[in-house]
């Protein structure tokens, strides 16, 4: 009977709501009584965003000097824990590089996403260094790489084949982080950031889990994040081989001598490469020609591939889901999606205007997973190209691309010695 | 090492194809910040029109208008499209939420059966824990003069769950809301609440205007 009561009210709720805003009058009070406000407190003040930007730019600065002309890993080191404990613990990894190329991409895509100047200068700032002087950010301003860097004990060997398979895996993140990000489905390089729960101790524990197991695992490969894994990694690898003024190995010149052979953990030193190639000139063009057709037909493929692949990315839009779930007619997804089917009835648009806009969602994957099929296929093509094509080198150099700009290396070059000893 | 005496081979050739490209991503990178540098000043979504008003302005550095401040964003919630699922309590980054539920004392009808302290059917008006709708015991009820009761949140207890705003949203006033408080709030580049939030009730509004609360109008204001 009570149940029936509640249900009468329910029912009459909305004739009662469209009568007067207010269902019970404000009192007037004879006691005197005055009425506290709700307190609102504002948020950060825009001053410290600006404090993150200088503390960036000084960072960043402060580890060229060190790096390129003081050439200390001491000081670099002390660097890094600087920024660990500021970017990271203290900002709580927040706001990051990585992260920004999504803000970036939303903002790029014109759908109306602010993007704020600190984020931007958080995006652009490190790309400009790794220009001009490699990935300064990698070696001592990124709290991801810092924390990794803290855990590198017994830094082992990876193949070369192996690692550059493995260095396609950021590629294809970027690309997905791009794209979901500026569909305005999803910001994949938050979500799934596994330090973001360690500096905050808390958060998802699967990422949390995956944080922990990845600095682990960071013991013996050294910073498998930022090597395996990080999107805007790529974009500084791709910076620093345009790089102008890059570190290198010895202060001078290189005597050839084989001692810092060993000494990268990030398997980023090239040995010299002096001997002519066995193969014939003719050979290796023809070589060179099958690669590149190769890579054309990877581009034509990638792109047939992407342009199908809407089925699968455009769920994680919200409303592509929601538009789903609803045409869909199944107990089961209906069960699973009850509340938000619940907030979609209660609110004003209609299923047809969902699937218009869900549409269009879907039609921006098409296009976008087109462009980032080819675009994807195109860049495996010529990294197999990258692989088959020899440099002569006469010297111990780093990998412009790969090395982060550490130090590690200074102090096993002999010439380094040379040079403090003055 | 001979940087100097490489024009004209093959390694000055690739010299020069790196610099070209270095420029042009540079000129691309510093392009970009200063497109958004300059959208921060004039025609930013929020202020359509902007851009008319500055063209010609002589000094946009010396800009007065509150837009810079303005184009900040931090994560609010709407109240007039949250239902009130429970997610906001569970969601967050942060061990006890950002979201709390805050009183607007000057809708409120300071009611003797408030539908959002008490449970449904409850036999006597009383604030014994088993009476409370909230399950921290976060609402303080204080008796002011008859037949009038103050309402007021203990935020340290709120836990965000919503359940006292959709009593008091369907039999009261709706002066109880869910909001996110920005002392509390770290403004996450993707809000974890939003992204599971069933309503889309969450959007980024300027960080000078952070607060949605519902006027007796129904529309939002602060």
């Amino acid at each position: 009977m009570r149940r029936m009561v509640w249900l009468f009210l329910l029912i009459l709720l909305p004739v009662l709501t469209a009568r007067s805003e207010n269902r019970f009058p404000q009192p007037q009070f004879e006691s005197g009584y005055t009425m506290p406000g709700a307190t609102a407190p504002a948020p950060r003040a825009a001053s410290y965003e600006m404090l993150d930007v200088v503390i960036l730019t000084a960072a960043l600065s402060l580890g060229t000097w060190l790096i390129l002309r003081k050439r200390s890993r001491r000081g670099v080191f002390l660097l890094t824990l600087f920024s660990l404990l500021y970017f990271g613990f203290w900002r709580k990894g927040c706001v990051c590089s990585i992260g920004s190329i999504q803000n970036v991409a939303a903002w790029l895509s014109g759908s109306g996403a602010a993007l704020p100047l600190g984020v931007a200068v958080f995006f652009i700032l490190p790309l400009i260094f790794a220009l001009l002087f490699g990935r300064i950010f990698c070696a001592a301003v990124c709290p991801l790489g810092a924390i990794q860097e803290m855990m590198i004990l017994f830094p082992i060997r990876i193949p070369r084949p192996v690692s550059r398979a493995l260095g396609l895996i950021p590629v294809v993140y970027l690309g997905l982080a791009i794209l979901l990000a500026a569909t305005g489905s999803a910001f994949i390089i938050c979500r799934y950031d596994p330090f973001v729960p360690v500096f905050r101790l808390s958060g998802e524990p699967v990422m949390l889990l995956a944080g922990v197991v990845l600095l682990l695992a960071g013991i013996v490969v050294a910073r498998p994040f930022c090597r395996f894994l990080c999107p805007y990694g790529v974009l500084l690898n791709w910076m620093s081989r345009l790089s102008k003024w890059h570190a290198t190995i010895t202060p001078d010149e290189c005597v050839g001598c084989r001692l810092c052979e060993r000494a990268c953990p990030f398997d980023a030193i090239r040995l010299p490469m002096t001997s002519t190639p066995a193969e014939s000139r003719e050979t290796g063009v023809r070589r060179i020609k099958r690669l590149l057709l190769l890579m054309l037909l990877l581009g034509v493929v990638g792109v047939w591939v992407g342009a199908r692949a809407d089925g699968m990315l455009a769920p994680l839009n919200a409303r592509v889901r929601l538009d789903q779930v609803l045409r869909s007619h199944d107990p089961v997804l209906e069960k699973l999606y009850a509340t938000e089917l619940d907030a979609f009835r209660g609110g004003t648009i209609t299923p047809e205007s969902l699937t218009v806009e869900a549409d269009a969602v879907r039609r921006k994957f098409r296009v976008g997973g087109a462009w980032l099929g080819g675009i994807l296929g195109v860049l495996f093509g010529a990294s197999l190209l990258g692989a088959s094509i020899r440099r002569s080198r006469e010297d111990y150099e780093p990998d412009r691309g790969e090395c982060l700009s550490c130090a590690r290396c200074y102090q096993s070059c002999p010439r380094e010695h040379e040079r403090l000893k003055q | 090492m001979s940087g100097k005496q490489t024009i004209g081979t093959v390694q000055g050739r690739r010299e020069f194809l790196r610099g070209l490209l270095r420029g042009l991503l540079l000129t691309g990178l510093a392009g970009l910040g200063a497109r958004v540098a300059l959208n921060r000043r004039c025609g930013s979504a929020d202020k359509p029109g902007q851009a008319e008003l500055c063209k010609g302005c002589p000094d946009l550095s010396a800009c007065p208008s509150p837009v810079l401040a303005a184009d900040r964003k931090v994560w609010q919630l709407d109240p007039a499209k949250c239902i009130q699922c429970g997610r906001c309590a569970t969601n967050c980054v942060l061990q006890a939420s950002a979201v709390k539920c805050v009183h607007r004392l000057e809708m409120c009808g300071y009611c003797r059966l408030c539908f959002g302290f008490f449970q449904p059917g409850v036999a006597t008006l009383n604030s014994a824990a088993e009476n409370q709708v909230c399950p921290t015991g976060a609402i303080r009820r204080k008796f002011i003069e008859d037949p009038y009761y103050e309402y007021t949140i203990d935020e340290a207890l709120c836990i965000g769950c919503g359940k006292c705003v959709k009593g008091c949203g369907a039999f009261g006033n709706g002066s109880l809301v869910l909001q996110v408080r920005h002392d509390r709030c770290v403004n996450c580049n993707e809000c974890s609440i939003a992204r599971n939030c069933p309503a889309d009730a969450f959007r980024q509004v300027p960080a000078t205007d952070p607060y949605l609360f519902r006027t007796k109008k129904g529309k939002a204001a602060t």
